[in-house]
């Protein structure tokens, strides 16, 4: 289970630049839940995701997961827990090094690096298993450089070595948003496996209204730092395409007219 | 002939230089010039230590001793205190000039009275063939040379073969990726800062050791003596690139081992043929300046000249 209370993050504080990225969120997870997170741009909801890996830390508020308080963990140690696709598919895997020696640094996360030999025959059996569930045509190719992979096969194995040892939570920050749409399908039908299969608790943040529609248990809506919609159960099974736009559509209009309001009464005013 | 020999052993010796640069600058992308003060330091407290009647197997494990804490100062000061790790390293190459002095008490210091690694090896050649000069295809030369020749191409091999195991461990994957893709091996739970701390001390002690051998190879230490190490480090990590490619970690380390022979003899040779001693480091310099883009035209010419 993951608990946000009261998260606040402001980048710039002071600055002409400032940016309320998060304010006082509140969000809790339930374990095995899967969680689609949609927003406007700089709604705040990639910053959610980074709270939580701890690629900074928040100003105030409190974050735990699996019942251990990790507000002040730094992003190593909170990698014993999550595991995490990025969406830059470069990002997840180390270029230079082989198929195999990405997956054996996978296989231990969170666990200290000593001086034992990663690719011992029980693991490369392993991997060879695990990656031909695939389905890319990579089993006989464990020993070449990840550098020589497509997008899609990168986020692929991305995401085979963030679940490899089960996480407490998994986080997909946008992660086929660099992808061509075929591979983008293939991942996201991986992902709907991995996630069921293990019954993995999930954050997935995504730009497509489609995914945001047919996937998960849960969806929860951001904008400016805020969380301004959360659909669950059965309202979140009815939610279509269409609807999340025309919700889009009405928090731009009430943008709008924030602003013009705000200009008339500068106006007025000054 | 003799000269030939002592290319080749100072090739052997550098080549701990060139597996220390290695590490640095390619597997960790880090541009540490620590090098020019932890080679000196390394020859500084072998020498002293020697000078002390100390034994000499362990001045030179304290002359690695000290590289590696320098290293690790520089890997603390660039991921603890984010200083830009240029800057970085040259803190505490600086600092390290004064520590230096500090350590030898003047500016050089001759071991020539203490026994050394060189006269065990030269005690163990003597015994081993039972005389001072041998005949090698009608050459004479002298059995100390044959013997430290031997000698620093024996421990040059062990070495390259820890360091290859070493990087194929755990904490040697750990720490390869940590230079291809910090932000992945973060996500995986590795202490990113800790890796490059570790990997900077271990880069360091080999260039430190391969200044406690120097120093007992010439028979002195010098406050003087490191500079321009990182660049010869780095043009034998070059040449090597050039011989064997970048593809493989085992490569690399033969590479960089070959390379700093091949810069050995070449050295060697261009001072035979009347090079001035002093023009020495510019030309090095020049050669790593230009040695890339040399080494980019010949990979890109090649594959055009396939579809011709």
């Amino acid at each position: 289970m993951l608990e946000l209370l009261a998260v606040s993050k402001t980048f710039n504080p002071g600055t002409p630049n400032e940016l309320r990225a998060l304010q006082a969120v509140n969000l809790t997870v339930d374990g095995g839940s899967f969680v689609v997170i949609i927003g406007t741009n700089g709604s705040g909801k990639s910053t959610l995701l980074n709270a939580v890996t701890g690629s900074f830390f928040i100003d105030s508020g409190s974050i735990s997961l699996a019942a251990a308080e990790i507000t002040n963990w730094p992003e190593h140690r909170r990698a014993k827990l999550i595991g995490r696709v990025f969406q830059n598919p470069f990002s997840g895997t180390a270029a230079n090094m082989s198929i195999a020696e990405n997956l054996a640094l996978a296989a231990y996360r969170g666990k200290p690096r000593r001086l034992g030999w990663p690719l011992r025959k029980p693991l490369l059996g392993e991997m060879r298993e695990r990656v031909s569930h695939l389905n890319m045509g990579l089993d006989d190719r464990l020993k070449n450089p990840i550098g020589s992979l497509s997008g899609g096969q990168r986020q692929a194995l991305t995401l085979l070595m963030a679940t490899w040892l089960r996480p407490e939570l998994l986080l997909l920050d946008e992660h086929t948003a660099a992808l061509d749409p075929k591979s983008a399908d293939q991942v996201i039908a991986l992902t709907d496996t991995i996630v069921r299969r293990h019954k993995l608790t999930t954050l997935m943040v995504t730009h497509s209204m489609h995914q945001a529609a047919n996937l998960g248990d849960r969806l929860i809506m951001m904008h400016r730092g805020h969380v301004i919609q959360d659909f669950r159960g059965a309202e979140k099974k009815r939610i279509r395409v269409d609807d999340l736009l025309a919700r889009f559509e009405e928090v731009r209009r009430a943008e709008l007219l924030d602003e013009s309001a705000a200009e008339l009464l500068r106006r007025v005013y000054i | 002939m003799n000269l030939l020999l002592g290319a080749l052993t100072l090739g052997f010796i550098f080549s701990l230089l060139a597996l220390g640069v290695f590490i640095s600058f390619r597997i960790f992308a880090f541009p540490d010039i620590t090098a020019d003060g932890s080679s000196t330091l390394g020859a500084a407290l072998a020498a002293m230590l020697l000078v002390h009647r100390v034994n000499p197997v362990l001045a030179t494990l304290a002359g690695f001793g000290g590289g590696f804490l320098a290293g690790t100062l520089t890997g603390i000061l660039a991921t603890k205190f984010k200083i830009n790790g240029l800057l970085a390293g040259i803190l505490v190459m600086t600092g390290l000039y004064s520590v230096n002095l500090h350590i030898m008490g003047r500016s050089n210091i001759s071991v020539l009275g203490s026994s050394t690694l060189s006269t065990y090896v030269d005690r163990l050649g003597t015994a081993l063939t039972r005389r001072n000069t041998l005949n090698v295809m009608g050459w004479e030369i002298s059995s100390l040379e044959a013997s430290l020749l031997v000698a620093s191409f024996l421990f040059i091999v062990l070495a390259g073969c820890l360091m290859y195991v070493f990087f194929q461990t755990n904490l040697g994957t750990a720490m390869r990726a940590t230079g291809d893709n910090h932000e992945m091996v973060r996500a995986l739970g590795v202490n990113d800062e800790n890796m490059i701390i570790l990997g900077l001390g271990l880069s360091n002690g080999l260039i430190a050791l391969a200044g406690a051998f120097i120093a007992q190879y010439q028979g002195f230490a010098d406050v003087q003596m490191g500079i321009g190490m990182v660049v010869w480090g780095l043009a034998s990590v070059i040449i090597g690139e050039a011989l064997v490619g970048t593809k493989q970690i085992g490569l690399s380390i033969t590479g960089a081992v070959m390379g700093s022979v091949l810069f050995r003899l070449l050295v060697a040779i261009a001072l035979r043929l009347g090079l001035n001693p002093n023009d020495l480091k510019l030309v090095t310099a020049l050669f790593v300046f230009a040695a890339p883009g040399l080494l980019n035209r010949f990979k890109t010419l090649k594959p055009r000249s396939s579809h011709a």
